[in-house]
């Protein structure tokens, strides 16, 4: 039943492949297949270590009350600051402050205190948000695939390669003296699958998380979450597909509001977190016209007032909005809204509560054709994504490089370049490398037959028996 | 056609080393608790009054045990749950010929072929569940196998879900190491608390662990040691 080798298990593999080969170079303890291995094999290894070919698209956070925006571009992490108008140089102590591989997640606490930022560096950053010192850094065993803050600023959790969830205590972080590190304590788990989303409930009462099979697990979170999480309040059940986004929409008469999801059947759904119950299914893959693509995948959700809901549509350049009804429990498609003349299908997308400004990034970590001015990405902002009542089609609009607060200054920050002309070659280049991207990250890999076959010859429980 | 078991046997070979990690078994279509209920050959299920299966046998084999409780237990729905496909065949054959075999009886209890580790979820509700049952499985004993033990402490939240407060969780392994493990993991967990030895003398499926099972038949000829760890969910403060 080996068909289809996980991501996990292989992480496993390489981790154990560097021990044997430093085992080897010690002159100590060669095993015979080790020295004696053929090229073919040798070759394929190779491939497999080789992570260069893997991707991240680019990320953006904005801060609740619009104080700042960060943009994660592979290992860069990006910050402008909004209200003072000039860009954030965060590499100001050391080096050893930054990340050093590709940034998977980044995330402004709800009170906008703090930012967290985590990926396949096995790092994750707790910075504050206000003087963008980097208050500590966790040390995680497995790569980070998501990131979220509990609504009480105390703790922040986050999820690995392996399904699990961790939570790291803030209590004692000291705002002058930084970097301290902190220990992270698992606190639950998917079994097997990769967490590709993780929040809180609006009152802070449950966290949820997102895998790639098709499961969102709301949990209960204790007052005291470094004893484990272990009470499941439900089960959202519905996905065919990988869940790949969550968005949580409340008001004043539902304080304790719905979960949104998106995911790889290309549909947004409503759920009770209560319950776990489907309240409302919108299909949006037929709305944009990509009914026919195989990868019509939702990739990101953004809803912070709760009557509008912008999504991101893998391989559809532009955003579609989504009305949203809390009373009614209702989603209906409002309109698409296209880039004018532009490729771009954005990776990203960032609201503040306050504003009405939505925030889309596009890019990707690194393109092999574009050696050296890579890590480039492009930022555009939309207008007018505000509260409605639902029955007025929102005025959404696009902004002009120079009408973007913060102007050039700010492009050039994010963006890592202004230069449009340049831009323009590169976001064209990028647009599929984006859509490969976003596939590689969601879907699960496929392995071919011979592969396979190369893998099971490699298994070490069977070496031990030997 | 009287059940015989030897021959049905021959024709489905175990596959030993199924990967329970990898592969999903199902491209599910979200929810299959609706399926299920519906599937289960108790005919009274298709009258509208649709029961609820309230034990479950995770990796049931070649499910020794759900016969032995489908007549002790004849009120109850049970389900077996399996992941070698082969092995999951011979149960579905045996239940049938018990019920060719005794007309009226076995009528209560199904198997479905599934890897329970991921999929609990998506087949009971919460609370549903007041037995479960994991007898003899794998040892896994490599550190780094350890998460593919059927009873780990992230797991068990899982479980926890599906039973109902006082449900119980009765778990046996002949491996002194696993059985270690099973009981740690259980007495570490918040929501579990130990069935004393009072009432597991008075229950009479504690008995059935050691011998219904094929797995327990076998370690019981070859006088090997068992090691018991039954919990149940403790009611909230």
């Amino acid at each position: 039943m080996e068909e289809i080798e996980t991501e996990e298990k292989e992480e496993t593999q390489i981790t154990n492949e560097g021990s044997m080969q430093e085992r080897g170079t010690n002159g100590t303890d060669v095993e015979e297949g080790e020295t004696m291995r053929e090229p073919e094999e040798t070759q394929m290894e190779e491939r497999e270590n080789n992570r260069e070919m893997e991707v991240a698209p680019a990320l953006i956070a904005v801060h609740p009350f619009d104080k700042s925006v960060a943009v994660a571009v592979g290992s860069d992490l990006r910050v402008f600051d909004l209200a003072r108008k000039i860009s954030i140089s965060l590499a100001d102590d050391s080096r050893d402050l930054l990340h050093k591989d590709c940034i998977r997640a980044v995330r402004f606490s709800g009170r906008g205190q703090l930012f967290v930022s985590a990926g396949d560096d096995k790092l994750v950053k707790i910075w504050d948000a206000d003087t963008w010192k980097c208050l500590a850094t966790v040390n995680s065993e497995k790569r980070v695939s998501a990131v979220s803050i509990s609504k009480n600023e105390l703790f922040v959790c986050f999820a690995d390669k392996f399904g699990v969830v961790w939570a790291v205590s803030l209590d004692g972080l000291n705002k002058i003296q930084a970097s301290c590190n902190k220990k992270a304590v698992p606190i639950l788990a998917h079994y097997c699958s990769i967490i590709t989303c993780l929040d809180f409930s609006p009152d802070g009462r449950f966290i949820i998380s997102a895998d790639r099979d098709f499961k969102i697990r709301v949990t209960v979170f204790p007052e005291n979450p470094l004893n484990g999480a272990h009470e499941i309040q439900s089960f959202c059940l519905g996905h065919s597909e990988y869940v790949s986004s969550l968005a949580v929409v409340h008001n004043s008469d539902y304080p304790q509001g719905f979960l949104l999801s998106g995911g790889g059947d290309s549909t947004v759904r409503m759920w009770d977190i209560n319950s776990g119950s489907l309240l409302c299914t919108c299909e949006v893959g037929t709305e944009v016209g990509l009914s026919n693509e195989p990868h019509a995948a939702v990739t990101d959700l953004c809803a912070p007032h709760g009557t509008l809901v912008a999504v991101a549509i893998q391989s559809f350049p532009g955003i579609l909005l989504l009305g949203c009804d809390i009373s009614a429990k209702a989603l209906w498609v409002l309109k698409a809204v296209s880039f004018p003349g532009e490729t771009l299908v954005p990776t990203s997308l960032g609201a503040s509560s306050s504003a009405e400004l939505l925030w889309t990034v596009t890019g990707v970590s690194n393109l092999p054709e574009f050696k050296a001015s890579s890590c480039l990405s492009r930022v555009r902002v939309f207008s007018g994504f505000k509260k409605t009542d639902g029955t007025i089609n929102s005025e959404l609009s696009l902004l002009l490089d120079r009408e973007v607060p913060g102007g050039e200054k700010l492009l050039e920050k994010l963006q890592g370049g202004v230069s449009s002309k340049e831009i323009e070659v590169i976001s064209a280049a990028a647009a599929d490398a984006v859509r490969a991207a976003m596939r590689d990250l969601l879907l699960k890999k496929q392995y071919t037959e011979e592969r396979r076959e190369f893998r099971k010859r490699r298994r070490n429980d069977r070496k031990l028996k030997r | 056609m009287p059940f015989r078991g030897s021959s049905s046997l021959r024709r489905h070979p175990l596959r030993c080393f199924e990967s329970v990690v990898a592969p999903p078994l199902f491209r599910s279509s979200g929810t299959n608790r609706s399926i299920i209920r519906y599937a289960h050959s108790n005919p009274l299920n298709h009258s509208g009054d649709v029961k609820k299966i309230e034990f479950a046998d995770i990796g049931c084999g070649f499910g020794g045990l759900l016969i032995c409780l489908s007549t002790l237990f004849p009120q109850k729905l049970m389900i077996g749950m399996e992941l070698r496909d082969k092995v999951t065949e011979y149960v579905k054959e045996r239940i049938l010929a018990l019920r060719a075999a005794h007309p009226g009886q076995y009528q209560n209890v199904s198997v479905v072929r599934t890897n329970s580790m991921k999929y609990i979820p998506n087949y009971f509700d919460k609370g549903q569940l007041c037995k479960m049952f994991f007898l003899f499985p794998d040892p896994h004993f490599k550190e780094k196998n350890h998460r593919r033990r059927v009873i780990s402490p992230h797991l068990l939240d899982e479980y926890a879900y599906a039973l109902q407060v006082g449900g119980v969780i009765y778990t046996i392994t002949d491996v002194e190491e696993l059985g270690d493990w099973m009981k740690t993991c259980l007495e570490n967990h918040p929501l579990f608390e130990p069935v004393t030895e009072e009432e597991l003398k008075a229950d009479p499926v504690v008995e059935l662990l050691h011998s219904a099972s094929e797995e327990g038949q076998k370690v019981a000829r070859n006088g090997g040691q068992t090691y018991r760890a039954v919990y149940r969910i403790a009611s909230p403060m």
